[in-house]
């Protein structure tokens, strides 16, 4: 994971020299959350990932870790976009249980349309719709403890807006997520339960400040859904700063509160995460 | 019969005053530093677009003098400095070119180097941005 972290802060610097970004303001693609999607840490926004602006082309690559008390959770992906309108990502999702022992992976794709306004110069929040395919790779344990498919669809709608000016002279970004899902735990415990396989609505919100052009303070709030008889789920929160460094290297590191997951309760600790965009 | 210190009430007056005068915010117009500034704002903008590949052909045909004269007054006017700016609507001003989103977002870019390069402090970026903004409505896809 170190290595991957290194490897793609090596890249991008690499290419930064060399490679010419899209024409959107930077920090305005927004970092790429755990499931490959642009967005806060474990958000979906309304962002397209990277930096094409209309008729342009942009990739993207991440790879962040999730550090808490019992598990960490490692996430690599990349997206393409296109004119400011479309973004498709793959995510591959690694989480280790630290205290049980072994671990689950689980695969993201994703499709994003931007459908209306647009994040700095429209009134109205730019707003998206996204659509998350989940797969997972280790569907036994899930299995085990209740769970009743190995895959699930997320579908969701996002409004994001930066409020130019808004607080002390600075520009704020706002995001509101509805997301209908039958995830437990994000998919990593799987989808659905024997006794339920109805859609959950569900909402995901980030604030933050742009302190300057390339530097956000925010936090995040994901509701989550509490089907597994088995164990408790709780709603995730984050608090990050996200440092652009320019329009080919971000990096994001934040604090998080998952709550109880799979028995083990309080589970805290540390997201971080590297960004390579073109 | 004692002597009122006019003296003194006097100098007090101007001292409430110019507290006074201090704690009023600077017009936007100041931040950007009056005049001077706004002509270095109008002067680096036009530098960056005529260095930009991206954007520079819409002005293939602009009376750079004339758009320069207007720009200056546009910034001014809406900075809240005493200008009139004179030009034609920003719709109108903007048929015909079909400046799209990132022809747009390479000005922003442009104003924003701009405004960095000159020190202009980020909250005073932030307003006129904020101002700027807006306009995207009126200017993209004419």
């Amino acid at each position: 994971m170190k290595q991957a972290m290194l490897s793609l802060v090596a890249l991008t610097l690499l290419m930064s020299t060399s490679c010419l970004a899209g024409s959107k303001i930077i920090a305005t693609g927004g970092a790429t959350n755990i499931e490959g999607s642009a967005g806060g840490g474990i958000v979906p926004w309304a962002v397209i990932n990277g930096y094409g602006s209309s008729d342009e082309w942009a990739a993207t690559a991440f790879a962040s870790q999730v550090g808490v008390d019992d598990f960490t959770l490692r996430s690599i992906g990349a997206s393409i976009s296109y004119d400011n309108n479309w973004e498709w990502s793959i995510a591959r999702q690694t989480f280790k249980l630290d205290s049980l022992g072994g671990e689950l992976r689980q695969d993201v794709v994703g499709v994003k349309y931007h459908i209306a306004g647009e994040l700095l110069y429209t009134s109205a929040p730019q707003l998206s719709l996204g659509l998350q395919y989940k797969k997972h790779r280790d569907f036994a344990l899930p299995q085990a403890i209740g769970a009743r498919d190995s895959s699930g669809i997320d579908l969701y709608i996002a409004a994001t807006k930066v409020l130019l000016n808004a607080v002390a002279g600075r520009n704020v970004l706002l995001n509101g997520t509805l997301r209908a899902t039958k995830a437990n735990q994000t998919g990593l415990l799987g989808f659905g339960t024997a006794q339920s396989n109805d859609y959950q609505l569900l909402f995901e919100g980030s604030a933050a400040i742009l302190v300057n052009y390339n530097v956000a303070v925010g936090m995040e709030f994901k509701q989550k859904p509490n089907e597994l008889a088995f164990a408790n789920e709780q709603h995730w929160r984050d608090a990050f700063v996200a440092w652009f460094i320019n329009k080919n290297l971000s990096v994001t590191a934040g604090y998080v509160d998952l709550g109880n997951i799979a028995g083990f309760a309080n589970q805290q600790g540390y997201y971080l995460s590297v960004e390579g965009a073109w | 019969m004692i002597r009122p210190p006019l003296k003194l009430i006097a100098l007090l007056l101007i001292l409430l005053q110019s507290a006074c005068s201090q704690q009023a915010a600077p017009s936007l117009y100041q931040q950007l530093g009056g005049e001077a500034g706004i002509n270095a704002i109008t002067d680096g903008l036009l530098y960056e677009i005529e260095h930009d590949s991206r954007i520079v052909h819409h002005f293939a045909d602009t009376d750079i003098a004339r758009f320069r004269r207007l720009l200056a007054e546009q910034l001014c006017e809406i900075s809240g400095g005493p200008c009139k700016y004179s030009g034609e609507t920003m719709a109108k001003s903007h048929t015909g070119f079909n400046i799209s989103l990132a022809d747009f977002d390479a000005l922003v870019e442009g104003l924003i180097k701009v405004m960095q390069r000159e020190n202009i402090a980020i909250s005073a970026q932030n307003q006129l941005l904020a101002l700027l903004a807006p306009m995207y409505k009126d200017i993209s896809y004419r």
